[in-house]
C-alpha cells in the first residue's frame, strides 16, 4: 500500500514541477493561466491523496483539502482570465485566432 | 523511504523557484498573480508532504487555512485589477 502511494504521490509532484515550468516559460498571460491551473490542479490533487493513501488514519482530511483544491482553483484562474481581457493585456505574436474580437491586430 | 520523499521536497523546491523567477520577471500585475496562486497551490502539496515526513497531523490544518487563504485573496486581487476598489 505504501509503494502505491508513492507513485501516486510521485506523478503529482512530478506534474507540479511542469506546471511551474510552463509558468516560467510560456510567452503569454493567457497561456501562462492555463499552464499553471490545469497542472498545478492534478498535481497538487495527485500529491494530496498519495500521502492519504500512505497513512490511511488521514485519508479523509486529505480527501476535504484536495476536493476543496480541485473546486477552488479553476474558479480564482478563470476570474483572473476574465479580469486580464477586461483590462485588454495583448496576446503574444504567434496568436492565429481570437474569438473576442477584442483585440485588432490580430486576424485569423 | 526517505531519500524518496527528500527527493519529492526538492523537486517542489525548484517548481518555487521558477515560481519566483517568473515573479520577478513578470511584465504585468496579473502575470504575477498567476505567478502567485501556482506558488500557493504548491505550497498545499508541499505542506501536507512535509506533515507526514515529520509525522504531525497539525500540517493538514494549516494546509487547509493556507488554501482558503489563497483562493479569497486570488478573488480579490482579480476584482481589483477587472475594475479597481
Amino acid at each position: 500500500m505504501e509503494i502505491f502511494g508513492m507513485i501516486v504521490s510521485g506523478i503529482g509532484v512530478l506534474f507540479l514541477l511542469l506546471g511551474c515550468l510552463g509558468v516560467f516559460r510560456m510567452p503569454d498571460i493567457y497561456n501562462r493561466v492555463q499552464a499553471g491551473t490545469k497542472c498545478t490542479t492534478l498535481g497538487s490533487f495527485l500529491t494530496i491523496v498519495g500521502v492519504g493513501i500512505m497513512q490511511p488514519d488521514w485519508f479523509w482530511k486529505t480527501l476535504i483539502i484536495a476536493l476543496f483544491v480541485l473546486i477552488s482553483n479553476p474558479i480564482s484562474s478563470h476570474n483572473l482570465g476574465r479580469a486580464s481581457i477586461k483590462k485588454g493585456i495583448s496576446l503574444c505574436d504567434k496568436t492565429v485566432k481570437d474569438q473576442t474580437n477584442k483585440f485588432k491586430g490580430y486576424k485569423e | 523511504m526517505e531519500l524518496i520523499e527528500l527527493i519529492f521536497v526538492i523537486i517542489i523546491g525548484i517548481g518555487l523557484f521558477l515560481c519566483i523567477l517568473r515573479m520577478i520577471k513578470g511584465p504585468t500585475a496579473a502575470d504575477r498573480a498567476i505567478s502567485m496562486d501556482t506558488a500557493t497551490t504548491a505550497t498545499v502539496a508541499l505542506l501536507v508532504l512535509l506533515g507526514f515526513i515529520f509525522n504531525r497531523y497539525v500540517y493538514l490544518d494549516v494546509s487547509l487555512v493556507y488554501s482558503i487563504i489563497s483562493f479569497v485573496g486570488l478573488i480579490a486581487i482579480a476584482r481589483f485589477l477587472e475594475k479597481g476598489i
